[in-house]
């Protein structure tokens, strides 16, 4: 086993995750990135996406909504909105939502109204980032 | 002098309204207590935003954000975080008093004020200034952070639109379980964050940025008004219950007081009544003879 990582992921009700890691890959606003021990200071804005680490044989996903992440002294901090597990998440509430969210768009693409299909666009991909972590 | 009747139906009354006041009491313990959590689970989220906020804001120009601007003040708003529920002493009288002390300082400076409700008790005390721009009653009860971002959003919009100037939010901050103090808070333009003391000053030059360190400052920037507003409702709501404990305690203690000397009264003129029978009745049989 090589050198490993702190992983902290923080959200407003908590502490979610606080371990040491292999490699964390995250969804940074300008593409997933990886992260491995020892790396530099760096700073980066989280989209919604799912965020995954690997501690050994041990592999885990975790949902994750928009917030930031900074990289430093060899660990690695997330402040997210929500973070969330597979087991948390409640897959037919995800599919009412997605089902929500893309009957919106459509009736959005229809209309010129920008702040609703914003807001669509936005429960679409946290529904589908929610499948995605709970079907892993 | 009261008649027993009287006397013992309020004696009774006395002691349901004590009954009320103490469960009132012990569900405002239990609910302060997951207050209080909530309010221990967002510590570290606030204490590591800060960080970031004052890492990043050290070398930045404040003109460059839109949301940093400093403007001549015109209009001021002010956002009041109260409970959505009275019966809790004096927690939201103290909040609705300082917001009107404020409303008449900037008023006499020659400005405008409009006002942001959140809570039901501070929209009902403050409805008749007639600034109420906006309130959110019911949130108060099971806020959650989204909660947090509707307000940031809209207030953050009117800021952008020049509508306000200046933003501040009022609430009752939680020192302790019997103490919680009427505050006032910066809230737009965002303040650069000093550096909390004691952490070391790192210099920003050292980050790799992703996006830029500006891109990452406008996406940080709403989010630092989310916490602001969630930080601010989570201490309202817990002062909230602790008020209410407290008021709660000292109504049943008024309740046990009352009932004891209503017992005074009562035993007075139950004495009264029987001397009065007992000379009734050694009158009578003296007649007799």
């Amino acid at each position: 086993m090589g050198q490993q990582i702190r992983l902290e992921v923080v959200t407003p009700s908590g502490s979610k995750v606080n371990e040491d890691v292999d490699i964390v890959n995250a969804p940074g606003v300008g593409g997933d990135f990886g992260v491995l021990a020892n790396h530099a200071p760096f700073l980066s804005t989280i989209k919604i996406g799912t965020l995954t680490y690997e501690n050994g044989k041990k592999r885990e996903s975790l949902m994750v909504s928009g917030g930031f992440c900074e990289v430093s002294n060899n660990k690695i901090t997330f402040l997210v909105e929500s973070a969330e597990v597979g087991s948390e998440i409640d897959v037919e509430r995800a599919m009412r939502a997605k089902e929500r969210a893309e009957k919106r768009l459509a009736q959005a693409a229809q209309q010129a109204e920008n702040f609703n299909r914003r807001r669509a666009e936005i429960a679409l991909q946290r529904a589908l980032a929610r499948l995605k972590v709970a079907k892993r | 002098m009261a008649t027993l009747k009287e006397v013992k139906t309020k004696i009774s009354g006395v002691k349901k309204t004590a009954q009320i006041t103490k469960a009132m009491n012990m569900v405002a313990a239990a609910k302060l207590r997951g207050a209080q959590e909530k309010m221990e689970d967002f510590r570290p989220y606030t204490s590591k935003f800060n960080d970031a906020m004052s890492n990043l804001s050290g070398g930045a120009n404040t003109n460059a954000f839109p949301l940093m601007e400093n403007r001549d003040v015109k209009t001021v708003e002010l956002v009041i975080v109260t409970s959505d529920r009275g019966l809790c002493g004096s927690f939201n009288a103290n909040i609705i008093k300082l917001a009107l002390r404020k409303i008449a300082e900037y008023e006499a400076a020659g400005k405008k004020v409009s006002l942001v409700c959140v809570g039901k008790k501070g929209y009902q005390l403050l409805r008749k200034t007639g600034k109420v721009r906006k309130s959110y009653n019911e949130t108060m009860a099971n806020f959650q952070m989204f909660n947090a971002r509707e307000i940031a959003t809209d207030v953050a919009d009117n800021f952008l639109k020049g509508t306000s100037d200046k933003v501040e939010i009022l609430y009752n901050e939680f020192i302790s379980v019997a103490r919680q103090v009427p505050t006032v808070g910066s809230f737009l333009p965002v303040q650069p964050v000093e550096a909390a003391e004691g952490t070391e000053k790192k210099i920003s030059g050292d980050y790799i940025y992703e996006p830029s360190s500006e891109e990452i400052m406008d996406v940080l920037q709403p989010l630092y008004l989310n916490v602001l507003i969630y930080h601010a409702m989570l201490e309202v709501g817990a002062g909230e219950h602790a008020a209410r404990m407290t008021a709660m305690d000292n109504a049943t203690n008024a309740c046990k007081d009352i009932v004891k000397n209503l017992t005074v009264v009562y035993n007075k003129a139950r004495q009264a009544a029987v001397t009065s029978e007992l000379m009734d009745i050694v009158g009578g049989a003296e007649a007799l003879k």
